[in-house]
Formats: C-alpha cells, sequence, structure tokens
C-alpha cells in the first residue's frame, strides 16, 4: 500500500478515529489492526466537538506503533502559536508528518463550556506556520534543529448554501492552498451533482480533494444533519431508504459504498468518517471498489 | 476616550496604491485629542498625499465619526467631493472606520491604530465594537471588523459553521464574515479578502505604559501628581 503522501494526487483514502474520554487505549488498538492496509491514513480527531479526549497526538502514535499511518488533527482552539509550534515538532519528533489544520469548533459547544477559547491562529495562520517550521525556523524566525517534513491538509464545506458561505469557502480555499495546504478533506457529501459543482468551481486551485463521507445509521441522524449541520444535505431519497430498512447499519454501509463510487470519478480521494462504527469501513471500502 | 495613533506612513500608501484619488475624513472627538484626526492633522495628510502624487478631493474633520447620522449629516453637503475619490481615507480610532465604512458608498480606509487603554473605552450605543488591537486590519475588510463581528476572531475568513447567515457560535448575531462578504461585494472588492492576513501582534494588545499614568487612563493620579 502506497504511503499517505504517496497516495495524494492519485486515489486517496482515508477514514477517520475518534480518541475515547479516558486513558484506556485497547480500542483505538483494535481499530488500528482492522484498518491497517486498508486505508493510506486515519485521522485522529482532536477533542472533537469541544468535548474532552484522549490527545490526537498519542492517538496518532499508537495506530502508527500498531501500523497504521495517521493524519494528525491539531484545532487552535486550545494552543496559543507556542503551543502549536511545540506540538508539531513533538508530532514530528515522533515521526507524524501528516497534520489536518484546523481551527476548531467553539468551546461553548462542548462538555467544558466554561473554558476560555485561545485562538490564537486561524486555520490559515496554522498552515502557513507548518511552512515556516518545514523551512527549519520557527514563528519568531530562529533556527530549529532537524527540520521537519509536514504535509499540511485542510478542511472545506463544499456543500455551503448561500452565496457568501459558498464564496467565503472558495475564497478561504484558494488561501489554503497558496500557504501551502497539500490536501483537502471535505464536510460530509451526499449530493453528487452539487459536489460536481463544487469539483468544477475548485479546479483551479490544483490541490488533492478528498470528499467526507458519513454512513448513515438512521433516517433520524440524516434528518438531524439536515437540520443542524451547516453545507449537509441528506437527500429524501437516502432518508427514505433508511426509514425503511430493516437493517439499518448495512443500509447506511451501503449507501456509503454507492456515494464512494460515485465520488471515484470525481475528486481524488474519500476520507471516511464513520463516527463510532470505525471497523466497518474496510467492508464498505470493499463494497465500493476502491479496495 | 480612545487613543489612536497614526499608521506608519508607508503603511497607509500601500493602502492606496490604487487609489488615485482620496477623501481624508478626520475625527474632532478622540482622534483630535490623540492628535491623529484633528484638522490639523487631516491638512498635514493632505500635503503628504499629495507630494505622493495623490488627489485629494475633499476633507473635513466631523465633530464625532462614531455618531454614523452625523458622518451622514456632515458629509451631505460634500457628497460630490466624497464620491469623485477612489477611497476615503479615516483618521480616527476603528469605530470611526467602522462607522465611516457603514454610512459612506466608498471603501473606508483605516489611517490609524486603536491603542489599548485596558478596557476602559467608553460607551458606545451602536453596534460596532473595537478591540484596541493596535493593528487595524479594517483595510482588508471593507470597514467591518473581524475581531469583534466574528465570534472566534478569525482573521482569514469565515470558519464555515455559519447557518442560514447566522453564526454558529452564537445564532442571534448574523456571521461577521458573511457581512464582511457582502460589504466588499457592494464596494466592488472581493479581492480583498484573498489577501493573506498574518497572526495578530498581541503585544499590541498590552497597555502601553506611557498611557497609563496619563489623563487618559487616570486623571486621579496625575492631579496628585503622583503620576510617573
Amino acid at each position: 500500500m502506497l504511503s499517505f503522501q504517496e497516495s495524494l494526487g492519485k486515489f486517496t483514502v482515508t477514514c477517520e478515529v475518534g480518541p475515547l474520554k479516558g486513558c484506556d487505549v485497547s480500542e483505538i488498538i483494535e481499530i488500528a489492526e482492522v484498518l491497517k492496509g486498508k486505508v493510506h491514513a486515519a485521522n485522529v480527531t482532536d477533542q472533537q466537538s469541544s468535548v474532552l479526549r484522549l490527545g490526537s497526538m498519542v492517538t496518532c502514535h499508537i495506530l502508527k506503533s500498531n501500523g497504521l499511518e495517521p493524519v494528525l488533527q491539531v484545532t487552535g482552539r486550545d494552543r496559543n502559536r507556542i503551543a502549536i509550534q511545540s506540538d508539531l515538532l513533538s508530532a514530528a519528533a515522533l515521526g507524524i508528518n501528516n497534520v489536518l489544520a484546523l481551527t476548531g469548533d467553539y468551546q461553548t459547544h462542548g462538555d467544558h463550556p466554561e473554558a476560555k477559547g485561545v485562538f490564537d491562529l486561524d486555520s490559515v495562520n496554522f498552515l502557513a506556520t507548518l511552512s515556516t517550521l518545514n523551512s527549519g525556523k520557527d514563528l519568531a524566525g530562529k533556527e530549529l534543529t532537524g527540520v521537519p517534513n509536514f504535509c499540511g491538509g485542510a478542511v472545506v464545506n463544499p456543500g455551503a448554501a448561500k452565496e457568501a458561505a459558498y464564496q467565503l469557502q472558495l475564497i478561504k480555499m484558494e488561501k489554503k492552498a497558496a500557504v501551502g495546504a497539500k490536501f483537502f478533506q471535505t464536510q460530509a457529501v451526499y449530493d453528487l451533482k452539487a459536489f460536481e459543482q463544487f469539483m468544477n468551481d475548485t479546479a483551479h486551485i490544483g490541490v488533492p480533494i478528498l470528499a467526507g463521507v458519513i454512513p448513515l445509521k438512521s433516517a433520524g441522524m440524516a434528518r438531524y444533519m439536515n437540520k443542524n449541520v451547516p453545507g449537509v444535505s441528506v437527500p429524501d431519497i437516502y432518508i427514505e431508504r433508511m426509514a425503511q430498512a430493516e437493517d439499518k447499519r448495512r443500509e447506511g454501509m451501503k449507501i456509503t459504498a454507492e456515494l464512494i463510487r460515485g465520488l471515484k470519478d470525481l475528486c481524488q480521494g474519500v476520507h471516511v468518517m464513520a463516527i463510532g462504527t470505525e471497523k466497518d469501513v474496510p467492508e464498505i471500502l470493499a463494497d465500493s471498489g476502491v479496495l | 476616550m480612545i487613543l489612536s495613533e497614526t499608521k506608519p506612513f508607508a503603511e497607509i500608501l500601500t493602502s492606496l496604491e490604487n487609489d488615485d484619488k482620496v477623501f481624508l475624513l478626520g475625527c474632532k472627538g478622540c482622534a483630535e485629542a490623540s492628535k491623529t484626526g484633528g484638522l490639523q492633522q487631516v491638512k498635514e495628510m493632505k500635503e503628504k498625499l499629495e507630494a505622493e502624487g495623490k488627489e485629494v478631493t475633499g476633507s473635513t474633520a466631523v465633530d464625532f465619526l462614531c455618531q454614523k447620522a452625523l458622518v451622514r449629516s456632515r458629509l451631505t453637503p460634500l457628497k460630490e467631493k466624497v464620491l469623485a475619490a477612489d477611497s476615503v481615507l479615516v483618521m480616527s480610532c476603528g469605530i470611526g472606520v467602522q462607522a465611516s465604512a457603514a454610512s459612506i458608498s466608498r471603501v473606508c480606509r483605516p489611517a490609524c491604530n486603536t491603542i489599548p487603554l485596558g478596557d476602559s473605552r467608553g460607551e458606545w450605543p451602536s453596534r460596532e465594537r473595537c478591540r484596541e488591537c493596535g493593528d487595524c486590519v479594517l483595510d482588508f475588510t471593507g470597514g467591518i471588523c473581524p475581531l469583534t463581528k466574528c465570534s472566534k476572531s478569525l482573521l482569514n475568513g469565515a470558519c464555515g459553521g455559519a447557518s442560514d447567515g447566522r453564526c454558529e457560535v452564537t445564532p442571534e448575531k448574523p456571521c461577521g464574515w458573511e457581512l464582511i462578504y457582502y460589504r466588499l461585494k457592494g464596494l466592488g472588492q472581493l479581492d480583498r479578502l484573498k489577501v493573506y492576513i498574518q497572526p495578530k501582534n498581541f503585544a499590541k494588545m498590552e497597555i502601553p505604559e506611557n498611557v497609563i499614568p496619563s489623563t487618559l487612563y487616570d486623571i486621579e493620579f496625575t492631579e496628585d501628581g503622583r503620576a510617573k
């Protein structure tokens, strides 16, 4: 199997691993066993939705030690520029070089709403910081001992509905590419036609785009996302299928495989976010024909 | 009272690089007291810009630029001169720039940085806020402050979490970056969104030592003669 960086520009398959709340890592080791050799890399989320969990870097290290290449997700919500740079150097020292740079969800939406948010660097500043570190210097212009080789990526929400929200996504994507983003992973895609339009609108950017997919677990989940997750719109046909299905888990996997089949010719990869059902990913990939 | 300082002239010239014609707008409130936007400073700025080959289509200083009604009424007799300019250079605090940008259908560029007084900013009855960051970015954002209008104070664009134009963090508020988008679009300045903005220099948000023992900060201290 190609490494994550070798796969970029061909067809990259990534998935997502969400650390649990606590220090028991047995589940993570099991997931690594199931996914290794099946995906180019697994993203590890960083206190996703501002909910406290085991750290992303340590989880990446455990995945890597168990044969699964990680993508370290790092947000600027909980770290200032000193902590961000230090954490990145720590990751490089552990051989973790793939980094997804995120602004971060707002802290009041998580399980510690009293926390002070940091937001010292936004995601574009963060990507520029990765490029600076790759040049052998820190943000203060001081020389580093050892030069890291980060492959920085970013997120984009291709389904933003309103003109301003959509155009702001495209402009920010251009900025992210200009400061060194090497790949993009998207918010969940369910509408292939709208996604094709997005791919046309961003063709000039020339950075590989990995389309996000989330296996549905129920019709209620689809309705919830349509109502509450900006940019996600699950078509009625899928909601109907989920509502009718006897085995909802299987039906969700089947829909995801169909989506991946449709995405194969549209973009440069897929990013499967199987929240809590990571072990289903190999079967979804096999069914979609990308494995 | 809000304290401001004039941006380095080279930075002002860079912001005006595509503008041949400029209207100068000063403020006879805090900016006059700060010696950054009174009639005297407006006159000096006019001479400096003309020496650089800019055409100054007109200039004035309004009593309080933070009052949008006052901005509109005072500029009405000068409307032709304002509209003849490619942009308006506003010599005031960040609120004056935002109030002007909200009132004038021309690009309003900041000539000043608002420097911190340590949360002592005065009462301001309208929606604009200035964080006194000491490094004004209003020139890149259509005169709408991303530090105070965006819940995450993002400098380089929207987070992507807005839903139907409402902020993800505070749904009662519009997304600040969408406001910026529509303002810049109306001005034909969407390219400004593509400019990379460096991380903030938070050192500039510390209260300058020379401000503390002054009438601007603590009048009792100074009158007692205990100020250093």
